[in-house]
């Protein structure tokens, strides 16, 4: 989907003739060269994605920086590729929760347990399905790769797709059927473009998750054989296992560059278009802008290119399937519709109750009772440093964040940067961690804790800087007034008024620690291997060992323990905050 | 209170019927556009017409056997209050409701679901904020499957027609409230609907662009440039209905009926300072308040116990009303249209206001006046400490809910009672959201009169800690 599809009918109105219209405007000097570059890169990567397996061997992953630009365009494709794959996902599997109030009921409990299974698992489970689908091809480990990019991805673009589905203003849908539209024009004349701000900016947050995993996706491991994909995480491996300083510093130095071209490239000028699909009808005094974007929108390359593809897509919004002749809907009694109910909660229970007792069986084969109390408290260990963490990174971030939204030039420069880091993958750092701890020998259940929360602290700064500019000026006029200082000023004005934002951020960052753990607790540098005691490290030794019973133990935990602690924990205390707190 | 809509006429009013076949907007096929239809049927019917609050069949009325006609060239107003079911009425004709009981029938043809032949123009609007005023125009004919030219070639027709020429590109936020409107009717327009539905279309604009736009939408309409068979225009703006219509139907509240019909035959265009007009209008909300039986007398509302329904009204208003009517000019008594252009609100507001205190034992609501009973000149002269104790008796006097409460608070050892007992107690005779609103009301009069208080945080009820001592 482009954004000729829904934006066609800007073009040409006040055109003066069709010739006019096709002459190159200055932005085509821009996009001519930057769309056959992107082309050509495509079709190259393709093309090494299309060998055998035993090609990998024979070009074993090097450390020559000079490799790295081409690890980085293989696993820039792999991202985009698990993007796509997510978007598609978050398409079809929302509306099915939506529309069926019956298929919701599975849905949506699904979505929260498989969002809260660690990405190594997928991993582990799938690897022998991708790989016998292409015998002998790189495509099958290329295939399982992005599966695993693609599951730390799609399930929060899902959610937001969902909650977007369930709150389209009323009076819109009152407009779609009384003027005919069919469920297709709908869709993407209302549902996708009201969901199109919260999607652009959830998958924003996919991929900065995903870019921390997929240090651990390109290495794909069946049994002893372990396949190496060439990309910036195999790299980033090789460089642990021989201690190589100067690569890790290369790795740091591509990633950056990587991301900085992903944001100007595609994340700024999607969040530029998306502005447009905002709901409300006030003029926002500051739009998002991107030169791409611009460039998109000027240039008679794309234009040209955009035409018949929009014309295509809009002629399918006229489509109508030939009208059946209407059978009588069929009035079922209050009665009927809550035994139909039942008998689906039935069969569900059922379902649910038949999965249960497979697994526990599955599970019996291999663990005892012991097992189980051991990973529970693993469990709470790891909870306990999600918990401290969070707390920790409020503490620092919130005055600083509060300090920074107050002052909007200096807020101009942190909103960004904080976005930046949140995006760059944190684990790149860890070997440094990993020498500090061993060269002053620390204990390594504290000291490997700090980096679980290194790459999402930031949405907490992020979150709490947006909640203190939004913070009314009469109210701040009113501090000043009353000569509010020191501690009762944060307590009874400033805090209150960023709360709710700092729980949304909290939220993020705390999911994400969950995630983290599983890399964070079990950290190597060469043949050095550092672990905390946690659920995380547990998960990822058992996944090295390919202890599948252990393995489902520790992910059974680890999702009750992050789905009781989203709804005991997090769900109150946003509800708290939205009804409370809520300025404005 | 079902008065039976009157025969068919040809042509009502004073519009110079213009000729449909020539009036058209732009070229239209054979599938769209107001088809012949025999004369003298009229181009809507309601018949019988019954709608619950839901599935349930105890669940209270919202509409009661509700009547009606709409002939072809004709400008009709449901002219009614909030909870009439005037909006409710509106989409059941839409095709967006359906009716518990009963049959509407558009152009000769029964409707279940959205309907061919009508277009309907919404109080907010309802543009999609993501697409051009050209495109808005567009959806309801690309969702016909009118082939891309045509479209254009319509759409365009439309937006210059209404005015919003030079405007096609632009996006809805980038426009005023007045030319959002435009595209609204733009939209309904260029599928030449047999029938127009207005939702309380010039409602959310300020008083001067709502003019504009209504007498602009009267010119097109009054010289035969617009192709829709008639209009349907549901408001509760007494001097809109006037101003714009054939017929004007007034509905009752609770649950909604038509309870009168008037005719208006004066000359267009219609000057709002014309006595003529202004004696319609006044004949009109003597209709409207006279009608009302829900709320009055002290018997009626002691009779209702726990099902009275209590609107959410500050006090403060309570108080604005009482002191401006017991001032000069009006020394006790006012004629409400007079004191309602006055403020500038609504007559909708005010008589929520009026009748808020005629049900305190305040004031007297009757054809259009509002008198101010002894009581309340009192309280308007008086201080807060006595305006508060005045208050408090009427409180529990005249409103079963607050005396309850404070029994139940009385009789329970800890003072405390929390909301859901009163919430389910009050849901068995009221929808959740009018129990929600009653309640809402409720703490707000008794926070003021300090008959009992309220805590938000535990959600609940407990007497005042100086009674409790």
């Amino acid at each position: 989907m482009t954004m000729h599809v829904l934006h066609g009918g800007r073009d040409g109105l006040g055109s003066p003739s069709p010739l006019a219209r096709l002459a190159p405007s200055r932005w085509d000097v821009v996009a001519l060269p930057l769309v056959l570059g992107l082309l050509a890169l495509l079709v190259f990567g393709g093309h090494e994605v299309a060998q055998p397996l035993s090609q990998l061997e024979r070009t074993p992953i090097t450390l020559d920086p000079w490799t790295l630009p081409y690890y980085a365009l293989r696993t820039t494709l792999r991202m985009l590729a698990a993007l796509g794959a997510s978007l598609l996902f978050t398409l079809v599997y929302a509306p099915l929760a939506v529309k069926s109030q019956r298929a919701g009921q599975i849905l949506i409990p699904a979505l929260d347990i498989l969002q809260s299974v660690p990405v190594l698992t997928y991993l582990s489970f799938t690897v022998t399905f991708f790989l016998g689908l292409f015998p002998g091809q790189v495509v099958g480990a290329e295939l399982a790769s992005i599966f695993a990019i693609f599951t730390s991805q799609a399930w929060n673009m899902t959610f937001s797709f969902y909650q977007s589905l369930r709150t389209v203003p009323s009076d819109l849908e009152e407009v779609c059927t009384g003027y005919h539209f069919s469920t297709w024009q709908r869709y993407w004349r209302l549902e996708v473009p009201f969901a199109i701000p919260g999607l652009v900016w959830n998958m924003m947050m996919s991929m900065s998750g995903g870019w921390f995993f997929v240090v651990a996706a390109e290495a794909v491991t069946v049994g002893s054989t372990t396949i190496t994909l060439p990309g910036v995480g195999a790299y980033l491996a090789l460089a642990i296992e021989q201690r190589d300083l100067g690569a890790i510093g290369w790795v740091i130095l591509t990633m950056l560059g990587v991301i900085i071209l992903y944001d100007q490239l595609l994340f700024r000028p999607l969040v530029a278009w998306a502005d447009r699909f905002r709901a409300d009808t006030v003029q926002a005094e500051e739009r998002p802008t991107s030169w791409v974007l611009t460039m998109v929108e000027r240039s008679t390359l794309f234009r040209t290119l955009g035409r018949p593809a929009g014309g295509a897509a809009r002629a399918t919004l006229r489509w109508r399937l030939p009208s059946l002749p209407k059978l009588p809907a069929p009035r079922l009694s209050p009665r009927a519709v809550r035994m139909g109910d039942y008998v689906w909660q039935g069969a569900l229970a059922v379902m649910a109750l038949y999965v249960a007792v497979h697994g526990i069986q599955f599970m019996a084969t291999g663990i005892t009772w012991g097992d189980v109390g051991h990973v529970v408290l693993l469990g709470l260990a790891t909870m306990v440093r999600v918990v401290v963490l969070i707390v920790l990174a409020a503490v620092i971030w919130v005055p600083i964040g509060v300090m920074v939204g107050m002052r909007p030039r200096l807020a101009a420069i942190v909103q960004p940067l904080a976005q930046f880091l949140a995006a760059f993958p944190s684990n790149l750092f860890f070997p440094v961690a990993v020498a500090a701890i061993v060269h002053w020998t620390l204990n390594p259940d504290i000291w490997l804790s700090p980096l679980m929360i290194l790459g999402t602290q930031w949405y907490i700064l992020f979150n709490v800087v947006a909640g203190s500019q939004a913070y009314p000026v009469d109210l701040r006029d009113v501090i000043a007034n009353l000569r509010l200082r020191g501690w009762k000023k944060w307590r009874d004005a400033l805090l209150p008024g960023v709360f709710p934002h700092l729980v949304t951020g909290a939220i993020t960052a705390s999911g994400g620690a969950w995630n983290a753990s599983i890399v964070a607790e079990a950290v190597s540098w060469g043949d050095t291997h550092v672990q905390a005691r946690g659920l995380g490290a547990y998960i990822a030794q058992m996944t090295t060992d390919a202890d599948f019973p252990r393995l489902v133990l520790g992910n059974v935990v680890m999702v009750c323990f992050v789905v009781l602690f989203n709804r005991l924990v997090w769900r109150p205390l946003y509800a708290y905050a939205e009804r409370r707190l809520r300025v404005s | 209170m079902n008065l039976t809509p009157k025969s068919l006429r040809a042509a009502p009013g004073a519009h110079a019927p213009a000729d449909l076949a020539t009036a058209g907007v732009a070229p239209h096929g054979a599938s769209s556009g107001p088809r012949p239809l025999p004369s003298g049927v009229p181009i809507l019917t309601v018949k019988d017409v019954c709608k619950r609050y839901d599935a349930d069949p105890d669940s209270p009325l919202v509409l009661d056997n509700v009547n009606m006609t709409v002939d072809r060239r004709e400008i009709v107003a449901l002219l009614g209050r909030s909870g009439s079911g005037k909006s409710t009425l509106l989409r059941i004709i839409a095709g967006l409701l359906s009716s518990t009981s009963g049959q509407v029938s558009v152009a000769g043809k029964p409707v279940s679901g959205p309907a061919n032949d009508v277009a309907m123009v919404f109080q907010s609007f309802a543009l999609f904020p993501w697409l051009t005023v050209l495109e808005n125009v567009q959806v309801g004919l690309e969702a016909r499957g009118v082939p891309p030219a045509e479209m254009r070639k319509r759409a365009l027709a439309a937006i210059d027609l209404i005015g919003l020429d030079g405007f096609e590109n632009a996006y809805p936020r980038e426009l005023s409230g007045g030319m959002r409107q435009r595209v609204g009717f733009a939209r309904a327009l260029v599928l030449d609907p047999g029938i127009l539905l207005l939702d309380e279309p010039f409602s959310a604009l300020d008083v001067l662009t709502a003019e504009t736009v209504r007498t602009d939408f009267l010119d097109l309409w009054g010289d035969g440039h617009l192709a829709i068979g008639a209009v349907l225009l549901v408001t509760h703006n007494i001097e809109e209905a006037v101003q714009m219509c054939d017929r004007i139907l007034v509905m009752s509240s609770n649950p909604g009926r038509v309870a009168a019909e008037i005719e208006v035959t004066l000359p267009h265009p219609r000057v709002r300072t014309d006595p003529a007009f202004r004696q319609l209008v006044d004949h009109i909300y003597g209709l409207m308040t006279r009608r009302r039986k829900a709320a009055p007398g002290i018997a009626e509302t002691l009779a209702a116990g726990l099902s009275l329904q209590l609107p959410h009204v500050s006090t403060n208003v309570l108080a604005g009303l009482m002191e401006m009517v017991d001032a000069e000019p009006h020394n006790g008594v006012a004629d409400l249209p007079v004191i309602s252009s006055a403020l500038q609100m609504s007559t909708d507001d005010l008589l929520k206001v009026a009748e808020t205190l005629q049900m305190l034992g305040f004031a007297e609501v009757v054809e259009g006046d509002i008198r101010l009973l002894p009581p309340a000149r009192q309280f308007a002269q008086a201080e807060l400490d006595v305006r508060k104790r005045l208050f408090a008796d009427h409180l529990l006097q005249r409103i079963p809910l607050a005396s309850h409460i404070r029994r139940v608070l009385q009789e329970r050892p800890n003072h405390r009672a929390p909301r859901p007992r009163f919430e389910t107690e009050l849901e068995d005779h009221m929808s959740e959201t009018a129990a929600d609103e009653t309640l809402k009301a409720m703490i707000s009069w008794a926070r003021y009169a300090e008959v009992f208080a309220y805590d938000g945080d535990t959600a609940q009820f407990h007497l005042d800690a100086e009674e409790e001592a």
